[in-house]
């Protein structure tokens, strides 16, 4: 009885709703699955940061004959994965043709159901972990995987720093962080390394018995998967307990959250990422000045100026997701998915075309940057491959 | 020499953090022991202590800003007792706890809108944010400055409740809520005065708490405010003595098993801590019998 | 107005609500947010009304929801994620070592009695605790459990504190207000039963009851178990419901906000507790949600609308709610066919309406 009168009232509430998001008639929507706030918050804003600058460069598309307008439908999902399939089914909800994100994998694994009963393409932009593609149609992604990105890290430490003793951090409930633990363990005890594996869980911010128990077995590297929050306190901690090991990262760690926690401290730092600043640039020139227009852009970049990766990452999913609906000539998601199986595009982050199997991209490549803890920069250190 | 190097780090971790602890549980004992209420709030009011410092310090010199740090934070400690405990003194116990859960949900949704649910970097603070080397453990200065501040400020405590009149007020109250006021006891103001000696304990607490562990989020008051309150009610609820014992215990304690590579039970290790606490005496470990009446 | 006609109109209602939702779903998108609303409304209605059976018909404290919710949770996905796709989800521990799965409705009861049997042991020891020591413990334990399930050695059975995914979920909203409707029914049965009148009393006065000749060990147990069941069946269909599932999700603060739908709907009324778990869940997720958005009107930008200005609002409300509306939307009485009938035939003899739920 009172659900049938709450009933009729969300249905007239619902009318109401529909009305609202019938589409005007010259508009795409891109959907934006980002996270705002939480763990990946910082990593997430820059992301979509990337995506707002390459739709002020690009703000039209032609589809089928047609003059289309772009719109970047955002929702935060809070870098929760119980959050997130409801910022997802808003996104469908809203009618968008093709949906980008997340930072984070975990998040992306948790709403790819959602995409998929509503036949909504998603296009991971630096979601590494394999699970978020494999064994499904629909979503795709643009980065390298943390198979590579884990055999990469490996290879690096055996090679400069002549390690066989590693220490690795990850955390509990984090699927990108415990994956990438998992294969970088099984990359470096291949070459005969030997590991110890941790894991702090949610909300932790005490890090100083990890330092110590690093320190007491012995460990060469210090390798964390973790998210630049946690990063951040690590560092911070690591500098003051006098751990005189190299702290290495992942892509996550490619932020300038890590640059200023790493300033004028004495700390070694090495990270995997994408994107190297000064790859492309004009695009890193229109990027800054986009970043500098406007207090609100500058504040979501963390303060300063400086090009992530994932904001480079960001700029070229928009373009993928452009490239999809020109070569679907419609708006409809499910031709969407059918043509991005063949979009090729040359990208600021290099040549970005998908896999037959699981819609992943062909990357072959990383590059590894130190912090510069002097001025607060990245300085470049190798372009890596697996051999 | 190279076992105490190497297992000192954990044990000055469980102290300094215990200190901190301690700090917390403070505030939850004694509004406990005064309105039987768990302020579910606290944690809360710890973090926006840290998030207070962070804002304080981008507009203003350091010395101005702590002292304005404690007192804005007694303020809204003040304040959150007045608007959402006190209308309901009449109401059944359920309902205020259930208040504070709700001031606890409003502080981190609002921590959360101000920050933009980024993580908060805290300013250093000079002197003792400094690294400093203990029988070649290398830690910062703040890691031994805790215990010591926490029994200096718990032995003030002590000394207020027993030879003030406002001290002896608030004993009176804890001993039997509806009698002191028959005695003449201005209630409120009791009460007031244990929001407002609670929320400064915990604005010290997060000063040294995130010196530490310096970034801030809207939620990083919530694990550090249930193991207090753990915490408290090992020590026995309600006993000041208890609740900086039992932080210090908890916080040793939670090192240790980090230490041990139990990692993934590092919290969780607090929880059995406090339920063999109450199975084997439900009152902790200093707490008095408590009778009930038919 | 008889008790049989009573009946007759309370099925009929139910017939037509289940009609509505069917029809909404021919017309409406599927993809629609009111369905996302509807179905996580249903399964926190659940719970809620789970807990209420606790915390308001017993008087038991209890803040240990989100730990048998994934149990429930757990054992479901556990169950029934399908062979082949198991060396996917279990990537890191070789495909786990359950090899079988069952079917869904016996996964959906058997996550009520994983649930119920730790329900039974953790009240072992924690029943003996009064008020808010018992609402500590429980919290505790709820953690403790979720610690439990993150760690790696027993990954080849929960996969860590990865994500469970892949196994069989709903696409109808009918599904999950059926299974919370025959749930609900099942505890309004109890509730009216000589052992709810024996929850009722210990509620009022432990003492007095236990004067009366109730066995209070015995009906705080069975109170505490049947809670945990329905608890883990609604972490069975939350798990549907999200498609994933992790041990991260539930954080006592999913207690809180279960226990404040409990408080909003009124402690003590099972359709109170419906009632508001659709309000909070719509309210939280959907009607607020324009408050995240920067806003103009024409030229004029609306000052705070930013991301996360939806939840300040909404907590806002709930503490408006707590303060001033003490009791809540219902208070203690139900919402029925013979309230209304008494309401508009002036025959309120009784006073009190008793029981009739709708559901």
């Amino acid at each position: 009885m009172k659900r049938k009168v709450l009933s009729v009232l969300l249905a007239a509430a619902m009318v109401f709703g529909c009305s609202a998001s019938v589409l005007a008639a010259d508009t795409v929507k891109i959907g934006v699955y980002e996270p705002a706030s939480g763990d990946n918050g910082a990593g997430g804003k820059q992301e979509v940061l990337g995506m707002q600058y390459a739709k002020s460069v690009q703000p039209t598309v032609e589809i089928g004959g047609t003059e289309y307008e772009v719109e970047l439908d955002i929702v935060d999902n809070q870098s929760s994965n119980d959050k997130g399939p409801s910022a997802a089914s808003k996104l469908v909800s809203d009618g968008v043709s093709i949906v980008l994100g997340s930072y984070g994998s975990g998040v992306s694994i948790a709403a790819s159901d959602i995409f998929k009963d509503a036949g909504v393409p998603a296009l991971g932009v630096t979601c590494t972990n394999p699970q978020v593609t494999l064994g499904n149609t629909h979503y795709f992604r643009i980065c390298f995987l943390d198979p590579f990105q884990g055999t990469v890290l490996a290879n690096f430490a055996k090679e400069n720093f002549d390690a066989t003793k590693a220490y690795v951090l990850a955390k509990l409930g984090d699927d990108y962080s415990q994956g990438l633990a998992h294969y970088f363990t099984q990359a470096f005890e291949g070459m005969g390394g030997e590991v110890v594996k941790e894991d702090f869980p949610e909300g932790n911010s005490d890090f100083t018995s990890y330092i110590t128990s690093a320190k007491n077995a012995g460990a060469e590297v210090f390798f964390a998967p973790v998210s630049t929050e946690a990063a951040a306190l690590i560092i911070e901690q690591v500098s003051s307990q006098g751990l005189e090991v190299p702290l290495m990262g992942s892509d996550t760690w490619d932020s300038n959250v890590i640059l200023n926690a790493a300033e004028g401290k004495d700390v070694q730092i090495y990270v995997t990422t994408f994107y190297q600043e000064g790859g492309n640039p004009e695009f890193d020139e229109g990027m800054k000045e986009f970043i500098n227009s406007d207090s609100t852009n500058l504040a979501n970049n963390g303060g300063d100026d400086t090009v992530a990766a994932v904001t480079a990452m960001g700029y070229d999913a928009y373009f993928v997701a452009l490239e999809a609906l020109k070569a679907a000539g419609s708006t409809d998601p499910v031709a969407v998915n059918e043509a991005l199986w063949g979009v090729e595009y040359d990208g600021v982050t290099g040549k970005i075309a998908f896999d037959q199997e699981n819609g992943d991209a062909i990357r072959d490549t990383a590059y590894v940057k130190s912090a510069n803890t002097e001025n607060g920069s990245w300085d470049f250190v190798a372009e890596q491959g697996v051999n | 020499m190279d076992f105490i190097s190497r297992n000192l780090p954990y044990l000055l971790a469980g102290i300094s953090v215990g200190g901190q602890y301690a700090l917390i549980a403070i505030g939850y004992t004694m509004v406990y022991g005064i309105l039987r209420l768990i302020n579910f709030a606290h944690g809360d009011i710890f973090m926006v202590a840290g998030l207070i410092m962070v804002y304080a310090c981008t507009a203003m010199p350091i010395y101005i800003a702590i002292p304005i740090v404690l007192i804005a934070t007694v303020i809204i400690g003040f304040l959150i007792e007045r608007v959402a405990y006190k209308p309901l003194r009449q109401a059944p116990r359920m309902s205020v706890m259930i208040s504070a859960i709700g001031v606890s949900y409003l502080l981190q949704n609002l921590a959360l809108y101000i920050t933009g649910g980024l993580a908060q970097q805290y300013p250093p603070i000079p002197w003792i944010s400094d690294s400093i080397t203990i029988f070649g453990a290398s830690t910062k200065r703040v890691t031994v400055i805790t215990p010591v501040l926490t029994l200096i400020l718990v032995l003030v405590l002590v000394a207020l409740l027993k030879y003030t009149k406002i001290g002896m007020a608030m004993r009176a109250a804890s001993k039997d809520f509806e009698t002191s006021q028959l005695m003449g006891i201005k209630i409120n103001s009791v009460i007031s005065m244990t929001f407002i000696i609670g929320s400064f304990l915990a604005a010290v607490g997060s000063l040294l708490y995130f010196t530490n562990y310096t970034g801030v989020v809207p939620t990083s008051g919530a694990m550090p405010g249930l193991k207090a309150f753990v915490a408290a009610v090992f020590g026995g609820i309600g006993s000041i003595p208890g609740a900086v014992i039992g932080a210090f215990i908890i916080g040793i304690c939670e090192n240790i098993i980090k230490g041990m590579g139990w990692t993934t039970f590092s919290d969780a290790f607090t929880f059995v801590l406090l339920i063999i606490i109450l199975i084997v005496k439900p009152t902790g470990l200093f707490g008095e019998k408590a009778t009930d009446k038919v | 107005m008889t008790k049989r006609k009573e009946t007759i109109i309370n099925v009929a209602c139910i017939a037509a609500l289940l009609a509505v939702l069917f029809v909404m779903e021919q017309v409406l998108p599927p993809t629609n947010m009111i369905f996302t609303v509807l179905k996580k409304g249903a399964i926190y209605a659940l719970v809620a009304v789970s807990m209420n059976l606790l915390n308001g018909f017993t008087g038991l404290f209890s803040l240990g929801q989100a730990g048998f919710m994934l149990l429930g949770a757990y054992t479901y996905g556990i169950l029934t994620i399908p062979v082949e796709d198991r060396a996917n989800v279990y990537m890191y521990y070789d495909g786990g070592i359950i090899q079988f799965v069952v079917p869904v409705m016996v996964a959906i009861v058997a996550a009520g009695i994983v649930a119920a049997i730790f329900a039974y042991l953790i009240g072992l020891p924690v029943l003996r605790l009064k008020s808010d020591y018992l609402a500590i413990a429980t919290l505790g334990f709820a953690e403790i459990i979720r610690a439990f399930f993150q760690w790696d050695k027993l990954g080849p059975l929960t996969n860590g504190s990865n994500l469970l995914r892949s196994y069989p979920t709903f696409k109808s909203v009918l599904f999950p207000f059926i299974v919370s409707g025959v749930c609900i029914a099942i505890i309004v049965m109890l509730i009216n039963s000589t052992y709810g009148r024996a929850f009722k009393a210990i509620r009022d006065d432990e003492i007095a009851a236990e004067a009366m000749g109730i066995n209070l060990a015995h009906h705080k147990r069975i109170a505490f178990v049947v809670s945990s069941f329905f608890a883990g069946i609604s972490g069975a269909l939350l798990a549907m419901y999200q498609t994933t599932v992790q041990a991260s999700m539930f954080k006592s603060a999913m207690t809180y906000e279960i226990l404040l739908i409990v408080v909003i709907g009124g402690i003590g009324s099972i359709t109170g507790s419906c009632i508001s778990s659709f309000l909070f869940i719509a309210l939280s997720e959907w009607l607020l949600r324009f408050l995240d958005n920067d806003t103009y009107i024409g030229n004029f930008h609306v000052p705070f609308l930013r991301a996360g200005f939806r939840m300040v609002v909404f907590s806002v409300i709930i503490m408006i709610i707590v303060l001033f509306f003490r009791k809540g939307i219902m208070g203690d009485k139900e919402f029925s066919v013979r309230g209304i009938y008494n309401f508009f035939h002036r025959k309120s003899k009784n006073g009190k309406n008793a029981g009739g739920d709708t559901k």
